[in-house]
């Protein structure tokens, strides 16, 4: 069979993709027509460059959980080896396909003789799992300890902004390299953080319920039982691992293992996203403070924990939903580092950074391995970069 | 003034001393002392023999004492192994009566490295020199050129060229050196399709930079850091062109370039010198990447290689180093902000 020419390639590519074009247009057809009746999310749609940016965003989470859920879109198994594909150019035909193989390598071969588009799609899958959940648990941190460090002020402030400080003068690259090594996490000093750092989304969602609903003590006691049973075993799970120190539960109550070093990877994201979340909160709480509504509810004998949560952080929204959108770019950007540097993912891991660093030892030769995810990355965080541009130019507007 | 910078520096002074300590506790955990015992030893120690080294290496005692050996205000240790006094203090040969009690980093004495075979001090030095010149022609290339974009976007706000440049500082911004280089390295460099105007590595640049070998590595690294500050400045000229001095300016009939260069410009670069200075920490992790992926052997490829041999003393040094280029950065982005600014007074 003769290569593909470059049209062809983008026409297959266009063909493969169609699960996605097709779910990307029911949501911009749905979305438009109920814009008016849907705030901001709505809004965004009166945008072209929050829409542009959105649409490259959903693209790729789409994409995403094609592949995760309905192994989709993939043409090749991201793992295995085909032989004498090794480095091929795109559009290259698959040697010795058999009947049911997709007959040709889109994006090429890398150095192990891979499908390079396959492991693209797949690396989509990853960070999609990731980032965005990573970057929810840094804000609950920083909202959790940034509310009352803002609101409370005095030492508490203090000892918190000073924290904070810490480890923002940290280098980041130095951090991961002490943090994501295997003898870190033998020590079990990662495992120690993460019952730390998880620990603050219950917090804040026990205090939550509790600081509106304490008047009615039934509703209370049951909302509590609910989310103390659910996310308590969640978090139990989630921390007990039986390969490091923390290993507790029996095993028959362990819902779930996050698999080897991704836990350390999400921890050290999280551990490092939180703190600028903590100083943005604080900030935004030190404004927020001084408004009449708070005074009102001070008046009113309202606790601190109410006028914090259910006051400030509501009129914090605007900013935190932008801040959101580039911080998961930022995730993103930081799991390609530690990708890129080789730690905490396994070697095979299709993730982008991982992808991008067994590229690059031949790049002068052969470019297209560590382009494609390269490119691959750079539009994501493209995506939520115009974003969050578009939502804070429709956010200022009211 | 001079109670504030007391303050500031005292504050300084108690993070790079929490910070030495983090770093000194993160790697001096028991398997990464077993690490280096193996790398010292051979890698078939056993366990017995894994806990003799590091009794007779001074590594027994508790944390807190070997942070005060390291940092100079506890003695070193001493101990007799056979017919001769080991000690930290006492180099291998010298006499044991004749060598100081206190070695650490007061005393000047910043350990040796065990992957480079040299002392810290030595090759910190020569690294940062480096490192130095990187950074020197990174700030050139990307301080100019973000301020030029941030002033050209933010003079008329929403025309055509705010938008285009918006867009540009937006994409670089959203391009992490690993992405860029990569980039950069195929298109200009690579001898397969590249138009092969510059290398592709920067190994020769350490001795004889030249246009040819060191244009990569320093737009690869001003790139990301440039879109940040062109966007503030950008919202900086926005907001200063709108103030009422300018639109007295326009009425009385000056010039729009000298409106934007004689009355504008000076009060739109205030917020952008703080935003330059608070970049040095988001350079230093650029450089680390970058060193990496043009092997140009400066301060952050020392870090990779010292993180990666969990050479102690090493990363020890270079972390000391980089958190006092970050807190001495922010230092001067504080006092430069009220010096340029009269209208922020310190209580």
């Amino acid at each position: 069979m003769e290569p593909l020419s470059w049209g062809e390639i983008i026409l297959r590519l266009a063909i493969q993709f169609i699960p996605v074009w097709i779910a990307l247009a029911l949501t911009f057809t749905v979305s438009i027509i109920y814009k008016r009746r849907l705030g901001l999310y709505g809004k965004l749609f009166d945008n072209t460059i929050g829409m542009i940016g959105f649409a490259i965003v959903m693209f790729w989470v789409f994409t995403a959980l094609f592949v995760g859920l309905f192994d989709m879109i993939i043409t090749h198994d991201p793992l295995s080896a085909v032989s004498g594909m090794k480095n091929e150019v795109p559009g290259t035909p698959l040697r010795g396909a058999e009947d049911g193989d997709y007959p040709y390598y889109l994006l090429g071969g890398d150095t192990l003789a891979r499908d390079i588009f396959s492991r693209m799609v797949q690396g989509s899958w990853v960070v999609i799992r990731i980032a965005p959940l990573a970057t929810l648990f840094a804000f609950m941190a920083g909202i959790t300890l940034g509310l009352p460090a803002g609101y409370f002020g005095g030492r508490l402030d203090t000892v918190l902004s000073f924290t904070a400080n810490l480890i923002l003068a940290f280098p980041v690259i130095l951090l991961f390299y002490l943090l994501v090594t295997p003898e870190m996490v033998a020590s079990g000093i990662p495992s120690y953080m993460a019952i730390v750092l998880f620990v603050l989304p219950i917090l804040f969602l026990c205090v939550l319920i509790n600081s509106r609903f304490h008047t009615q003590p039934m509703q209370r006691n049951v909302m509590l039982a609910v989310i103390l049973v659910v996310f308590g075993w969640l978090y139990l799970s989630l921390i007990n691992d039986a390969g490091t120190p923390v290993n507790f539960l029996p095993s028959s109550l362990d819902l779930f293992d996050i698999p080897g070093g991704i836990l350390v990877v999400f921890v050290s994201v999280v551990f490092v996203n939180a703190p600028t979340v903590f100083r943005i909160v604080r900030g935004l709480t030190l404004d927020i403070q001084t408004r009449d509504y708070v005074a009102a509810a001070q008046t009113r004998g309202e606790g601190p924990w109410y006028i914090m949560l259910w006051e400030i952080l509501p009129n914090a929204r605007g900013p935190l939903i932008v801040d959101f959108c580039l911080r998961i770019g930022y995730t993103t950007i930081l799991l390609g580092t530690l990708g890129f540097f080789g730690l905490g993912l396994p070697s095979d891991s299709p993730d982008w950074g991982t992808t991008i660093n067994q590229g690059r030892k031949l790049l002068s030769i052969y470019p297209h391995p560590a382009i494609v995810p390269a490119f691959a990355l750079l539009s994501l965080v493209l995506g939520l970069n115009l974003l969050a541009d578009g939502l804070r130019e429709e956010s200022l507007k009211d | 003034m001079l109670l504030f910078l007391l303050k500031r520096i005292g504050t300084m002074l108690l993070t790079a001393l929490c910070l030495s300590f983090i770093v000194f506790f993160l790697t001096n955990q028991p398997p990464l002392l077993e690490k280096v015992a193996k790398y010292e030893g051979n890698s078939r120690m056993s366990d017995e023999e894994v806990a003799r080294y590091l009794e007779n290496n001074g590594f027994g005692q508790p944390m807190l004492v070997r942070y005060g050996e390291w940092l100079g205000v506890v003695p070193g240790w001493t101990r007799e192994v056979g017919d001769d006094i080991r000690g930290r203090c006492i180099p291998p040969g010298a006499d044991p009566a004749t060598a100081p009690e206190f070695c650490g980093v007061l005393q000047g004495d910043w350990g040796v490295s065990r992957v480079f075979r040299d002392d810290v001090s030595a090759i910190v030095g020569t690294r940062l020199y480096m490192t130095g010149k990187l950074m020197f022609w990174v700030m050139l290339l990307m301080v100019p050129a973000a301020l030029i974009i941030g002033v050209l976007a933010g003079m008329r706000e929403g025309s055509k060229t705010d938008r285009t440049l918006s867009t540009f500082s937006i994409a670089t911004t959203a391009t992490p050196e690993y992405v860029s280089g990569v980039i950069l390295i195929a298109v200009f460099a690579s001898s397969a399709v590249g138009l092969k105007w510059f290398k592709g590595t920067a190994t020769s640049a350490m001795d004889n930079a030249t246009f040819e070998n060191f244009f990569l590595p320093v737009l690869t690294i001003a790139l990301y850091g440039m879109g940040y500050i062109a966007r503030m400045t950008r919202a900086s000229m926005a907001e200063v062109m709108t103030a009422q001095y300018i639109r007295t300016a326009r009425l009385k009939g000056v010039t729009f370039r000298n409106i934007v260069l004689k009355h504008a410009l000076r009060n739109a670069l205030i917020a952008p010198f703080t935003v330059i200075m608070l970049q040095f920490p988001w350079l230093l992790n650029g450089v680390v990447i970058v060193e990496t992926l043009f092997n140009y052997k400066g301060l952050g490829w020392a870090l990779v290689q010292a993180a990666g041999n969990n050479d102690i003393d090493l990363l020890l040094g270079i972390s000391v180093v980089s958190v006092f280029v970050v807190l001495v950065t922010q230092l001067i982005s504080d006092i430069g902000y009220v010096y340029l600014n009269p209208r922020i007074r310190i209580s």
